[in-house]
């Protein structure tokens, strides 16, 4: 019955309580120390929530992520927000994109964009390596993130394995001579030629632009040791074993040597076979 | 011991005498030595296809020594360490092994693969001469139709051949074949499964390829080249215009000695051409694409060139799929019309052609002399537009390459190819025909008027004019003579033709080739030798 009661009459009800009577002196009190109760947790709130003129709402970032901070501020901003949180139609947010991709961009030149197309272009790097470090720890410290690991990327790989998965994973948009590829509406996969070890490993876990990511659980470290290892090594080696490789384009440039040096040449043999008479 | 005399000079004709002796083969050899050629730089294009179809032959026979057409998995382990341990089909480890371990065996294969380029390439530019001069007419139109078939039956071998190793790329194009198989209404589906021996890739396909491109498409190839040559001993071959030629007779050279011996020679060059290739220039590098395996596909995965106007057609066709509601449903895939049908028309025009022409000029008369493209512009016109549609075509196959390296957008370059395919052709027939006319109507200018001088004569009045040079003796009155006919032969236009300038010294090498004896080329006038020149030297006597 009582339950049925307490239902009815509310929540708000059931937490006042029942009403007791009460002395005037106590009741005097108890409201002396609402009302202190009441002030102590407004001022609590305000000492939480209110932007204090020596709060530190981060932790502290490091000297290079300070410089990287000065860097950011200086080139980066204007696309990615003060605070790399983003510009709507110019940049995306980079928290949470690790140094990796940081490393990425900045090293092949990318970042800073010439200008806003379907996609950056690899250029002549910008910062100096020590000035990618700094800009990496500075991202990796405001939002954490893929990280490139240090030391030899390609310690105890195996070629054959590496190309394999360099066949499976890569060569649908790279090309089977890491060459590069077209992609729809102006969007492309560049060529691997120039890439570092540390570069091809960063695309990979930070799948830059228009590349899916390839994260330790899709392709593990050793595995892209492997793949670096046979880029690095395979393809990048330009003795090719059967004379000029003509690009490594595939047959549309064979088609064009056969018509533009044979069959030119061929032409020409027999305008001096037939002019012999 | 008594000497026994020995003619060596004599040697020839006593052991022809005595070949004779034995089987009277003089009277037909003679007929066939003494065979009369017309000699033109044009008429040369169809020998390099003949040429390296040899040179494919002595190649593939030396590969087929140590190919292995069998899709049985092995482990390579042979001495390209990228692929060391990979398990691969016999083909493809065997290919490796030609490329790797056989002595020599990368060369040929290369030498192999070019040849076969080279072999399509000249081909399609002989047939272009023979279409663009006119020898396809009567009497030529079946050997017109068999020079188409041997396009066909060459693209056939080309593709089987691309197929036989194995290897990523091939595969890519082995499952195109089959999607071009499969789309084709109610048969498909049976005759993709059974020429793959069931699903694809199925376990046979490479030896069916194997047998097909060493032993059938081959021996065609070999059939219809002896009947394409001998219908051109047959029926004799075309010749250009040009005093003392007529629709009758046949102007040139002996076949022995010099026309064999030149040709011989060529042979050597185009063989020569081949091997430079083989040497220098790389390609299809199989052990970069990997074993294949249905789920690696290369960017860049193209056919050779021949083929490339198909996927080209493929990649511009829009996505139309009709489906037909009987039964379940039935569906034509948009793949059908590019692969199937246009392919099928494409024959039917290019050998049903010769008729065609004929019917529409109502022309059903014997033809031996060539026709100068410039004076028949309708035809040249429809060739330039043929043309037209092809190259848009194989560049479209090829318009992911394009696109990335010269940074242009894949739509756009779809839509190019798209617009280009249906706007091209018709500015080809148009500009074609204008240009044709203009060179006719130059032709017929500088027969009536006579060939410009480049000399300025100003005039008592003050008025400027070139002299110009006539062609014929003047008869008077106002500097000209007589027009002269248009015979279908080169026009000279220029004075050093007209021997101005006297021939040109001859020759590369010591000595220098005297001036030859008129006339130099058929059509010219007959022009006075110029006083002979001493030569210039140290002073040093020389021979």
């Amino acid at each position: 019955m009582t339950s049925d009661n307490d239902r009815r009459r509310g929540l708000l009800a059931r937490l006042r309580g029942r009403p007791v009577a009460r002395s005037r002196g106590r009741r005097r009190l108890g409201a002396a120390v609402r009302l202190a109760a009441a002030l102590m947790l407004a001022g609590g709130a305000y000492t939480v929530f209110a932007p204090g003129v020596q709060a530190q709402d981060n932790p502290p970032l490091s000297a290079a992520a300070n410089e990287g901070k000065a860097l950011f501020d200086v080139s980066c901003v204007t696309c990615h927000g003060r605070n790399a949180q983003g510009v709507e139609g110019r940049g995306p947010s980079l928290i949470g994109v690790g140094s990796a991709s940081v490393e990425f961009q900045v090293s092949s030149g990318r970042m800073p964009m010439a200008r806003q197309e379907a996609q950056a272009m690899r250029k002549p790097p910008h910062f100096t390596d020590e000035q990618v470090r700094q800009l990496g720890q500075y991202i990796q410290e405001l939002g954490g993130g893929p990280q490139v690991p240090n030391g030899n990327l390609r310690e105890g790989a195996n070629l054959s394995t590496g190309g394999e998965l360099f066949r499976i994973n890569c060569s649908q948009c790279h090309a089977f001579g890491a060459g590069g590829g077209a992609l729809s509406s102006g969007k492309y996969a560049p060529s691997l030629q120039p890439a570092s070890d540390r570069q091809i490993y960063a695309a990979m876990l930070s799948g830059p632009q228009n590349m899916p990511v390839f994260g330790d659980n899709q392709i593990t470290p050793e595995q892209k040791a492997d793949i670096i290892a046979y880029i690095q090594e395979t393809l990048k080696h330009n003795q090719d074993q059967g004379g000029f490789n003509l690009g490594r384009y595939g047959p549309s440039t064979e088609g064009l040597a056969i018509f533009l040096v044979g069959i030119v040449a061929l032409v020409f043999a027999s305008l001096w076979i037939a002019g012999k008479s | 011991m008594k000497r026994r005399k020995f003619d060596a000079a004599a040697l020839p004709a006593k052991t022809a005498g005595a070949v004779d002796d034995r089987f009277q083969v003089s009277t037909p050899l003679r007929k066939l030595l003494n065979k009369v050629f017309p000699d033109h730089w044009s008429f040369l294009l169809g020998e390099i296809a003949l040429f390296s179809f040899i040179v494919l032959l002595l190649t593939g026979v030396f590969l087929t020594f140590f190919f292995e057409p069998a899709m049985t998995e092995v482990t390579y382990d042979g001495s390209y360490a990228p692929l060391r341990g990979t398990p691969m089909s016999a083909a493809y480890a065997s290919s490796l092994d030609i490329s790797f371990d056989v002595r020599g065996g990368l060369i040929m294969r290369q030498m192999h693969h070019w040849a076969a380029l080279l072999f399509m390439a000249a081909i399609v530019v002989h047939m272009l001469r023979v279409f663009f001069t006119g020898a396809f007419r009567k009497p030529r139109e079946t050997n017109w139709i068999i020079g188409s078939l041997l396009f066909w039956v060459g693209f056939l071998a080309g593709f089987t051949g691309y197929s036989l190793p194995d290897d990523g790329l091939s595969g890519t194009g082995l499952r195109i074949a089959s999607g071009i198989i499969l789309s084709i209404p109610v048969i498909g589906s049976w005759v993709s499964s059974s020429i793959f021996g069931g699903e694809f890739p199925g376990t046979i396909i490479i030896s069916r390829f194997f047998i097909a491109h060493v032993l059938l498409i081959p021996g065609l190839l070999v059939a219809l080249i002896s009947v394409h040559l001998g219908l051109v001993f047959k029926q004799k071959h075309t010749q250009w215009p040009g005093p003392g030629r007529t629709n009758e007779n046949v102007v040139g050279e002996r076949m022995f000695p010099r026309y064999a011996l030149k040709q011989g020679g060529f042979f050597m060059v185009v063989f020569g051409v081949i091997a430079l290739f083989g040497g220098l220039f790389q390609i299809n590098p199989i052990w970069y694409f990997g074993p294949y395996e249905a789920w690696v596909v290369s960017a860049a995965s193209q056919p050779d060139w021949y083929v490339m106007f198909l996927d080209g057609s493929t990649r511009l066709m829009p996505a139309w799929e009709i489906s037909i509601p009987i039964g379940d449903g039935y569906v034509i895939p948009p793949l059908f019309w590019p692969t199937v049908v246009l392919p099928g028309i494409l024959v039917g025009l290019s050998t049903m052609y010769p008729f065609l022409e004929a019917r529409r000029l109502k022309d059903y008369k014997h033809h031996n002399l060539l026709q100068r493209p410039r004076d028949v512009p309708a035809r040249t016109a429809v060739g330039a537009m043929a043309v037209a549609f092809y190259i848009v075509l194989t560049l479209s196959g090829a318009n992911d390459v394009i696109a990335d390296k010269f940074h242009i957008s894949l739509n756009a370059m779809t839509w190019a190819g798209r617009i280009g395919l249906l706007v091209l052709p018709p500015l080809a027939y148009y500009f074609t025909y204008r240009i044709c006319l203009g060179l006719q109507q130059h032709d017929r200018e500088v027969l009536a008027h006579g060939v410009e001088t480049g000399i300025i004569k100003r005039l008592p009045d003050g008025r400027f004019v070139e002299v110009h040079q006539p062609l014929t003796a003047v008869d008077g009155h106002d500097g000209h003579g007589p027009a002269l006919d248009y015979v279908g032969w080169v026009v000279p236009k220029k004075m050093n033709r007209l021997g101005a300038l006297g021939p040109a010294i001859r020759g590369f090498f010591y000595p220098i080739e005297k001036p030859a004896e008129a006339p130099v080329s058929p059509g010219h006038p007959p022009v006075e030798p110029r006083a002979e020149r001493e030569e210039i030297g140290s002073g040093e006597s020389r021979r």
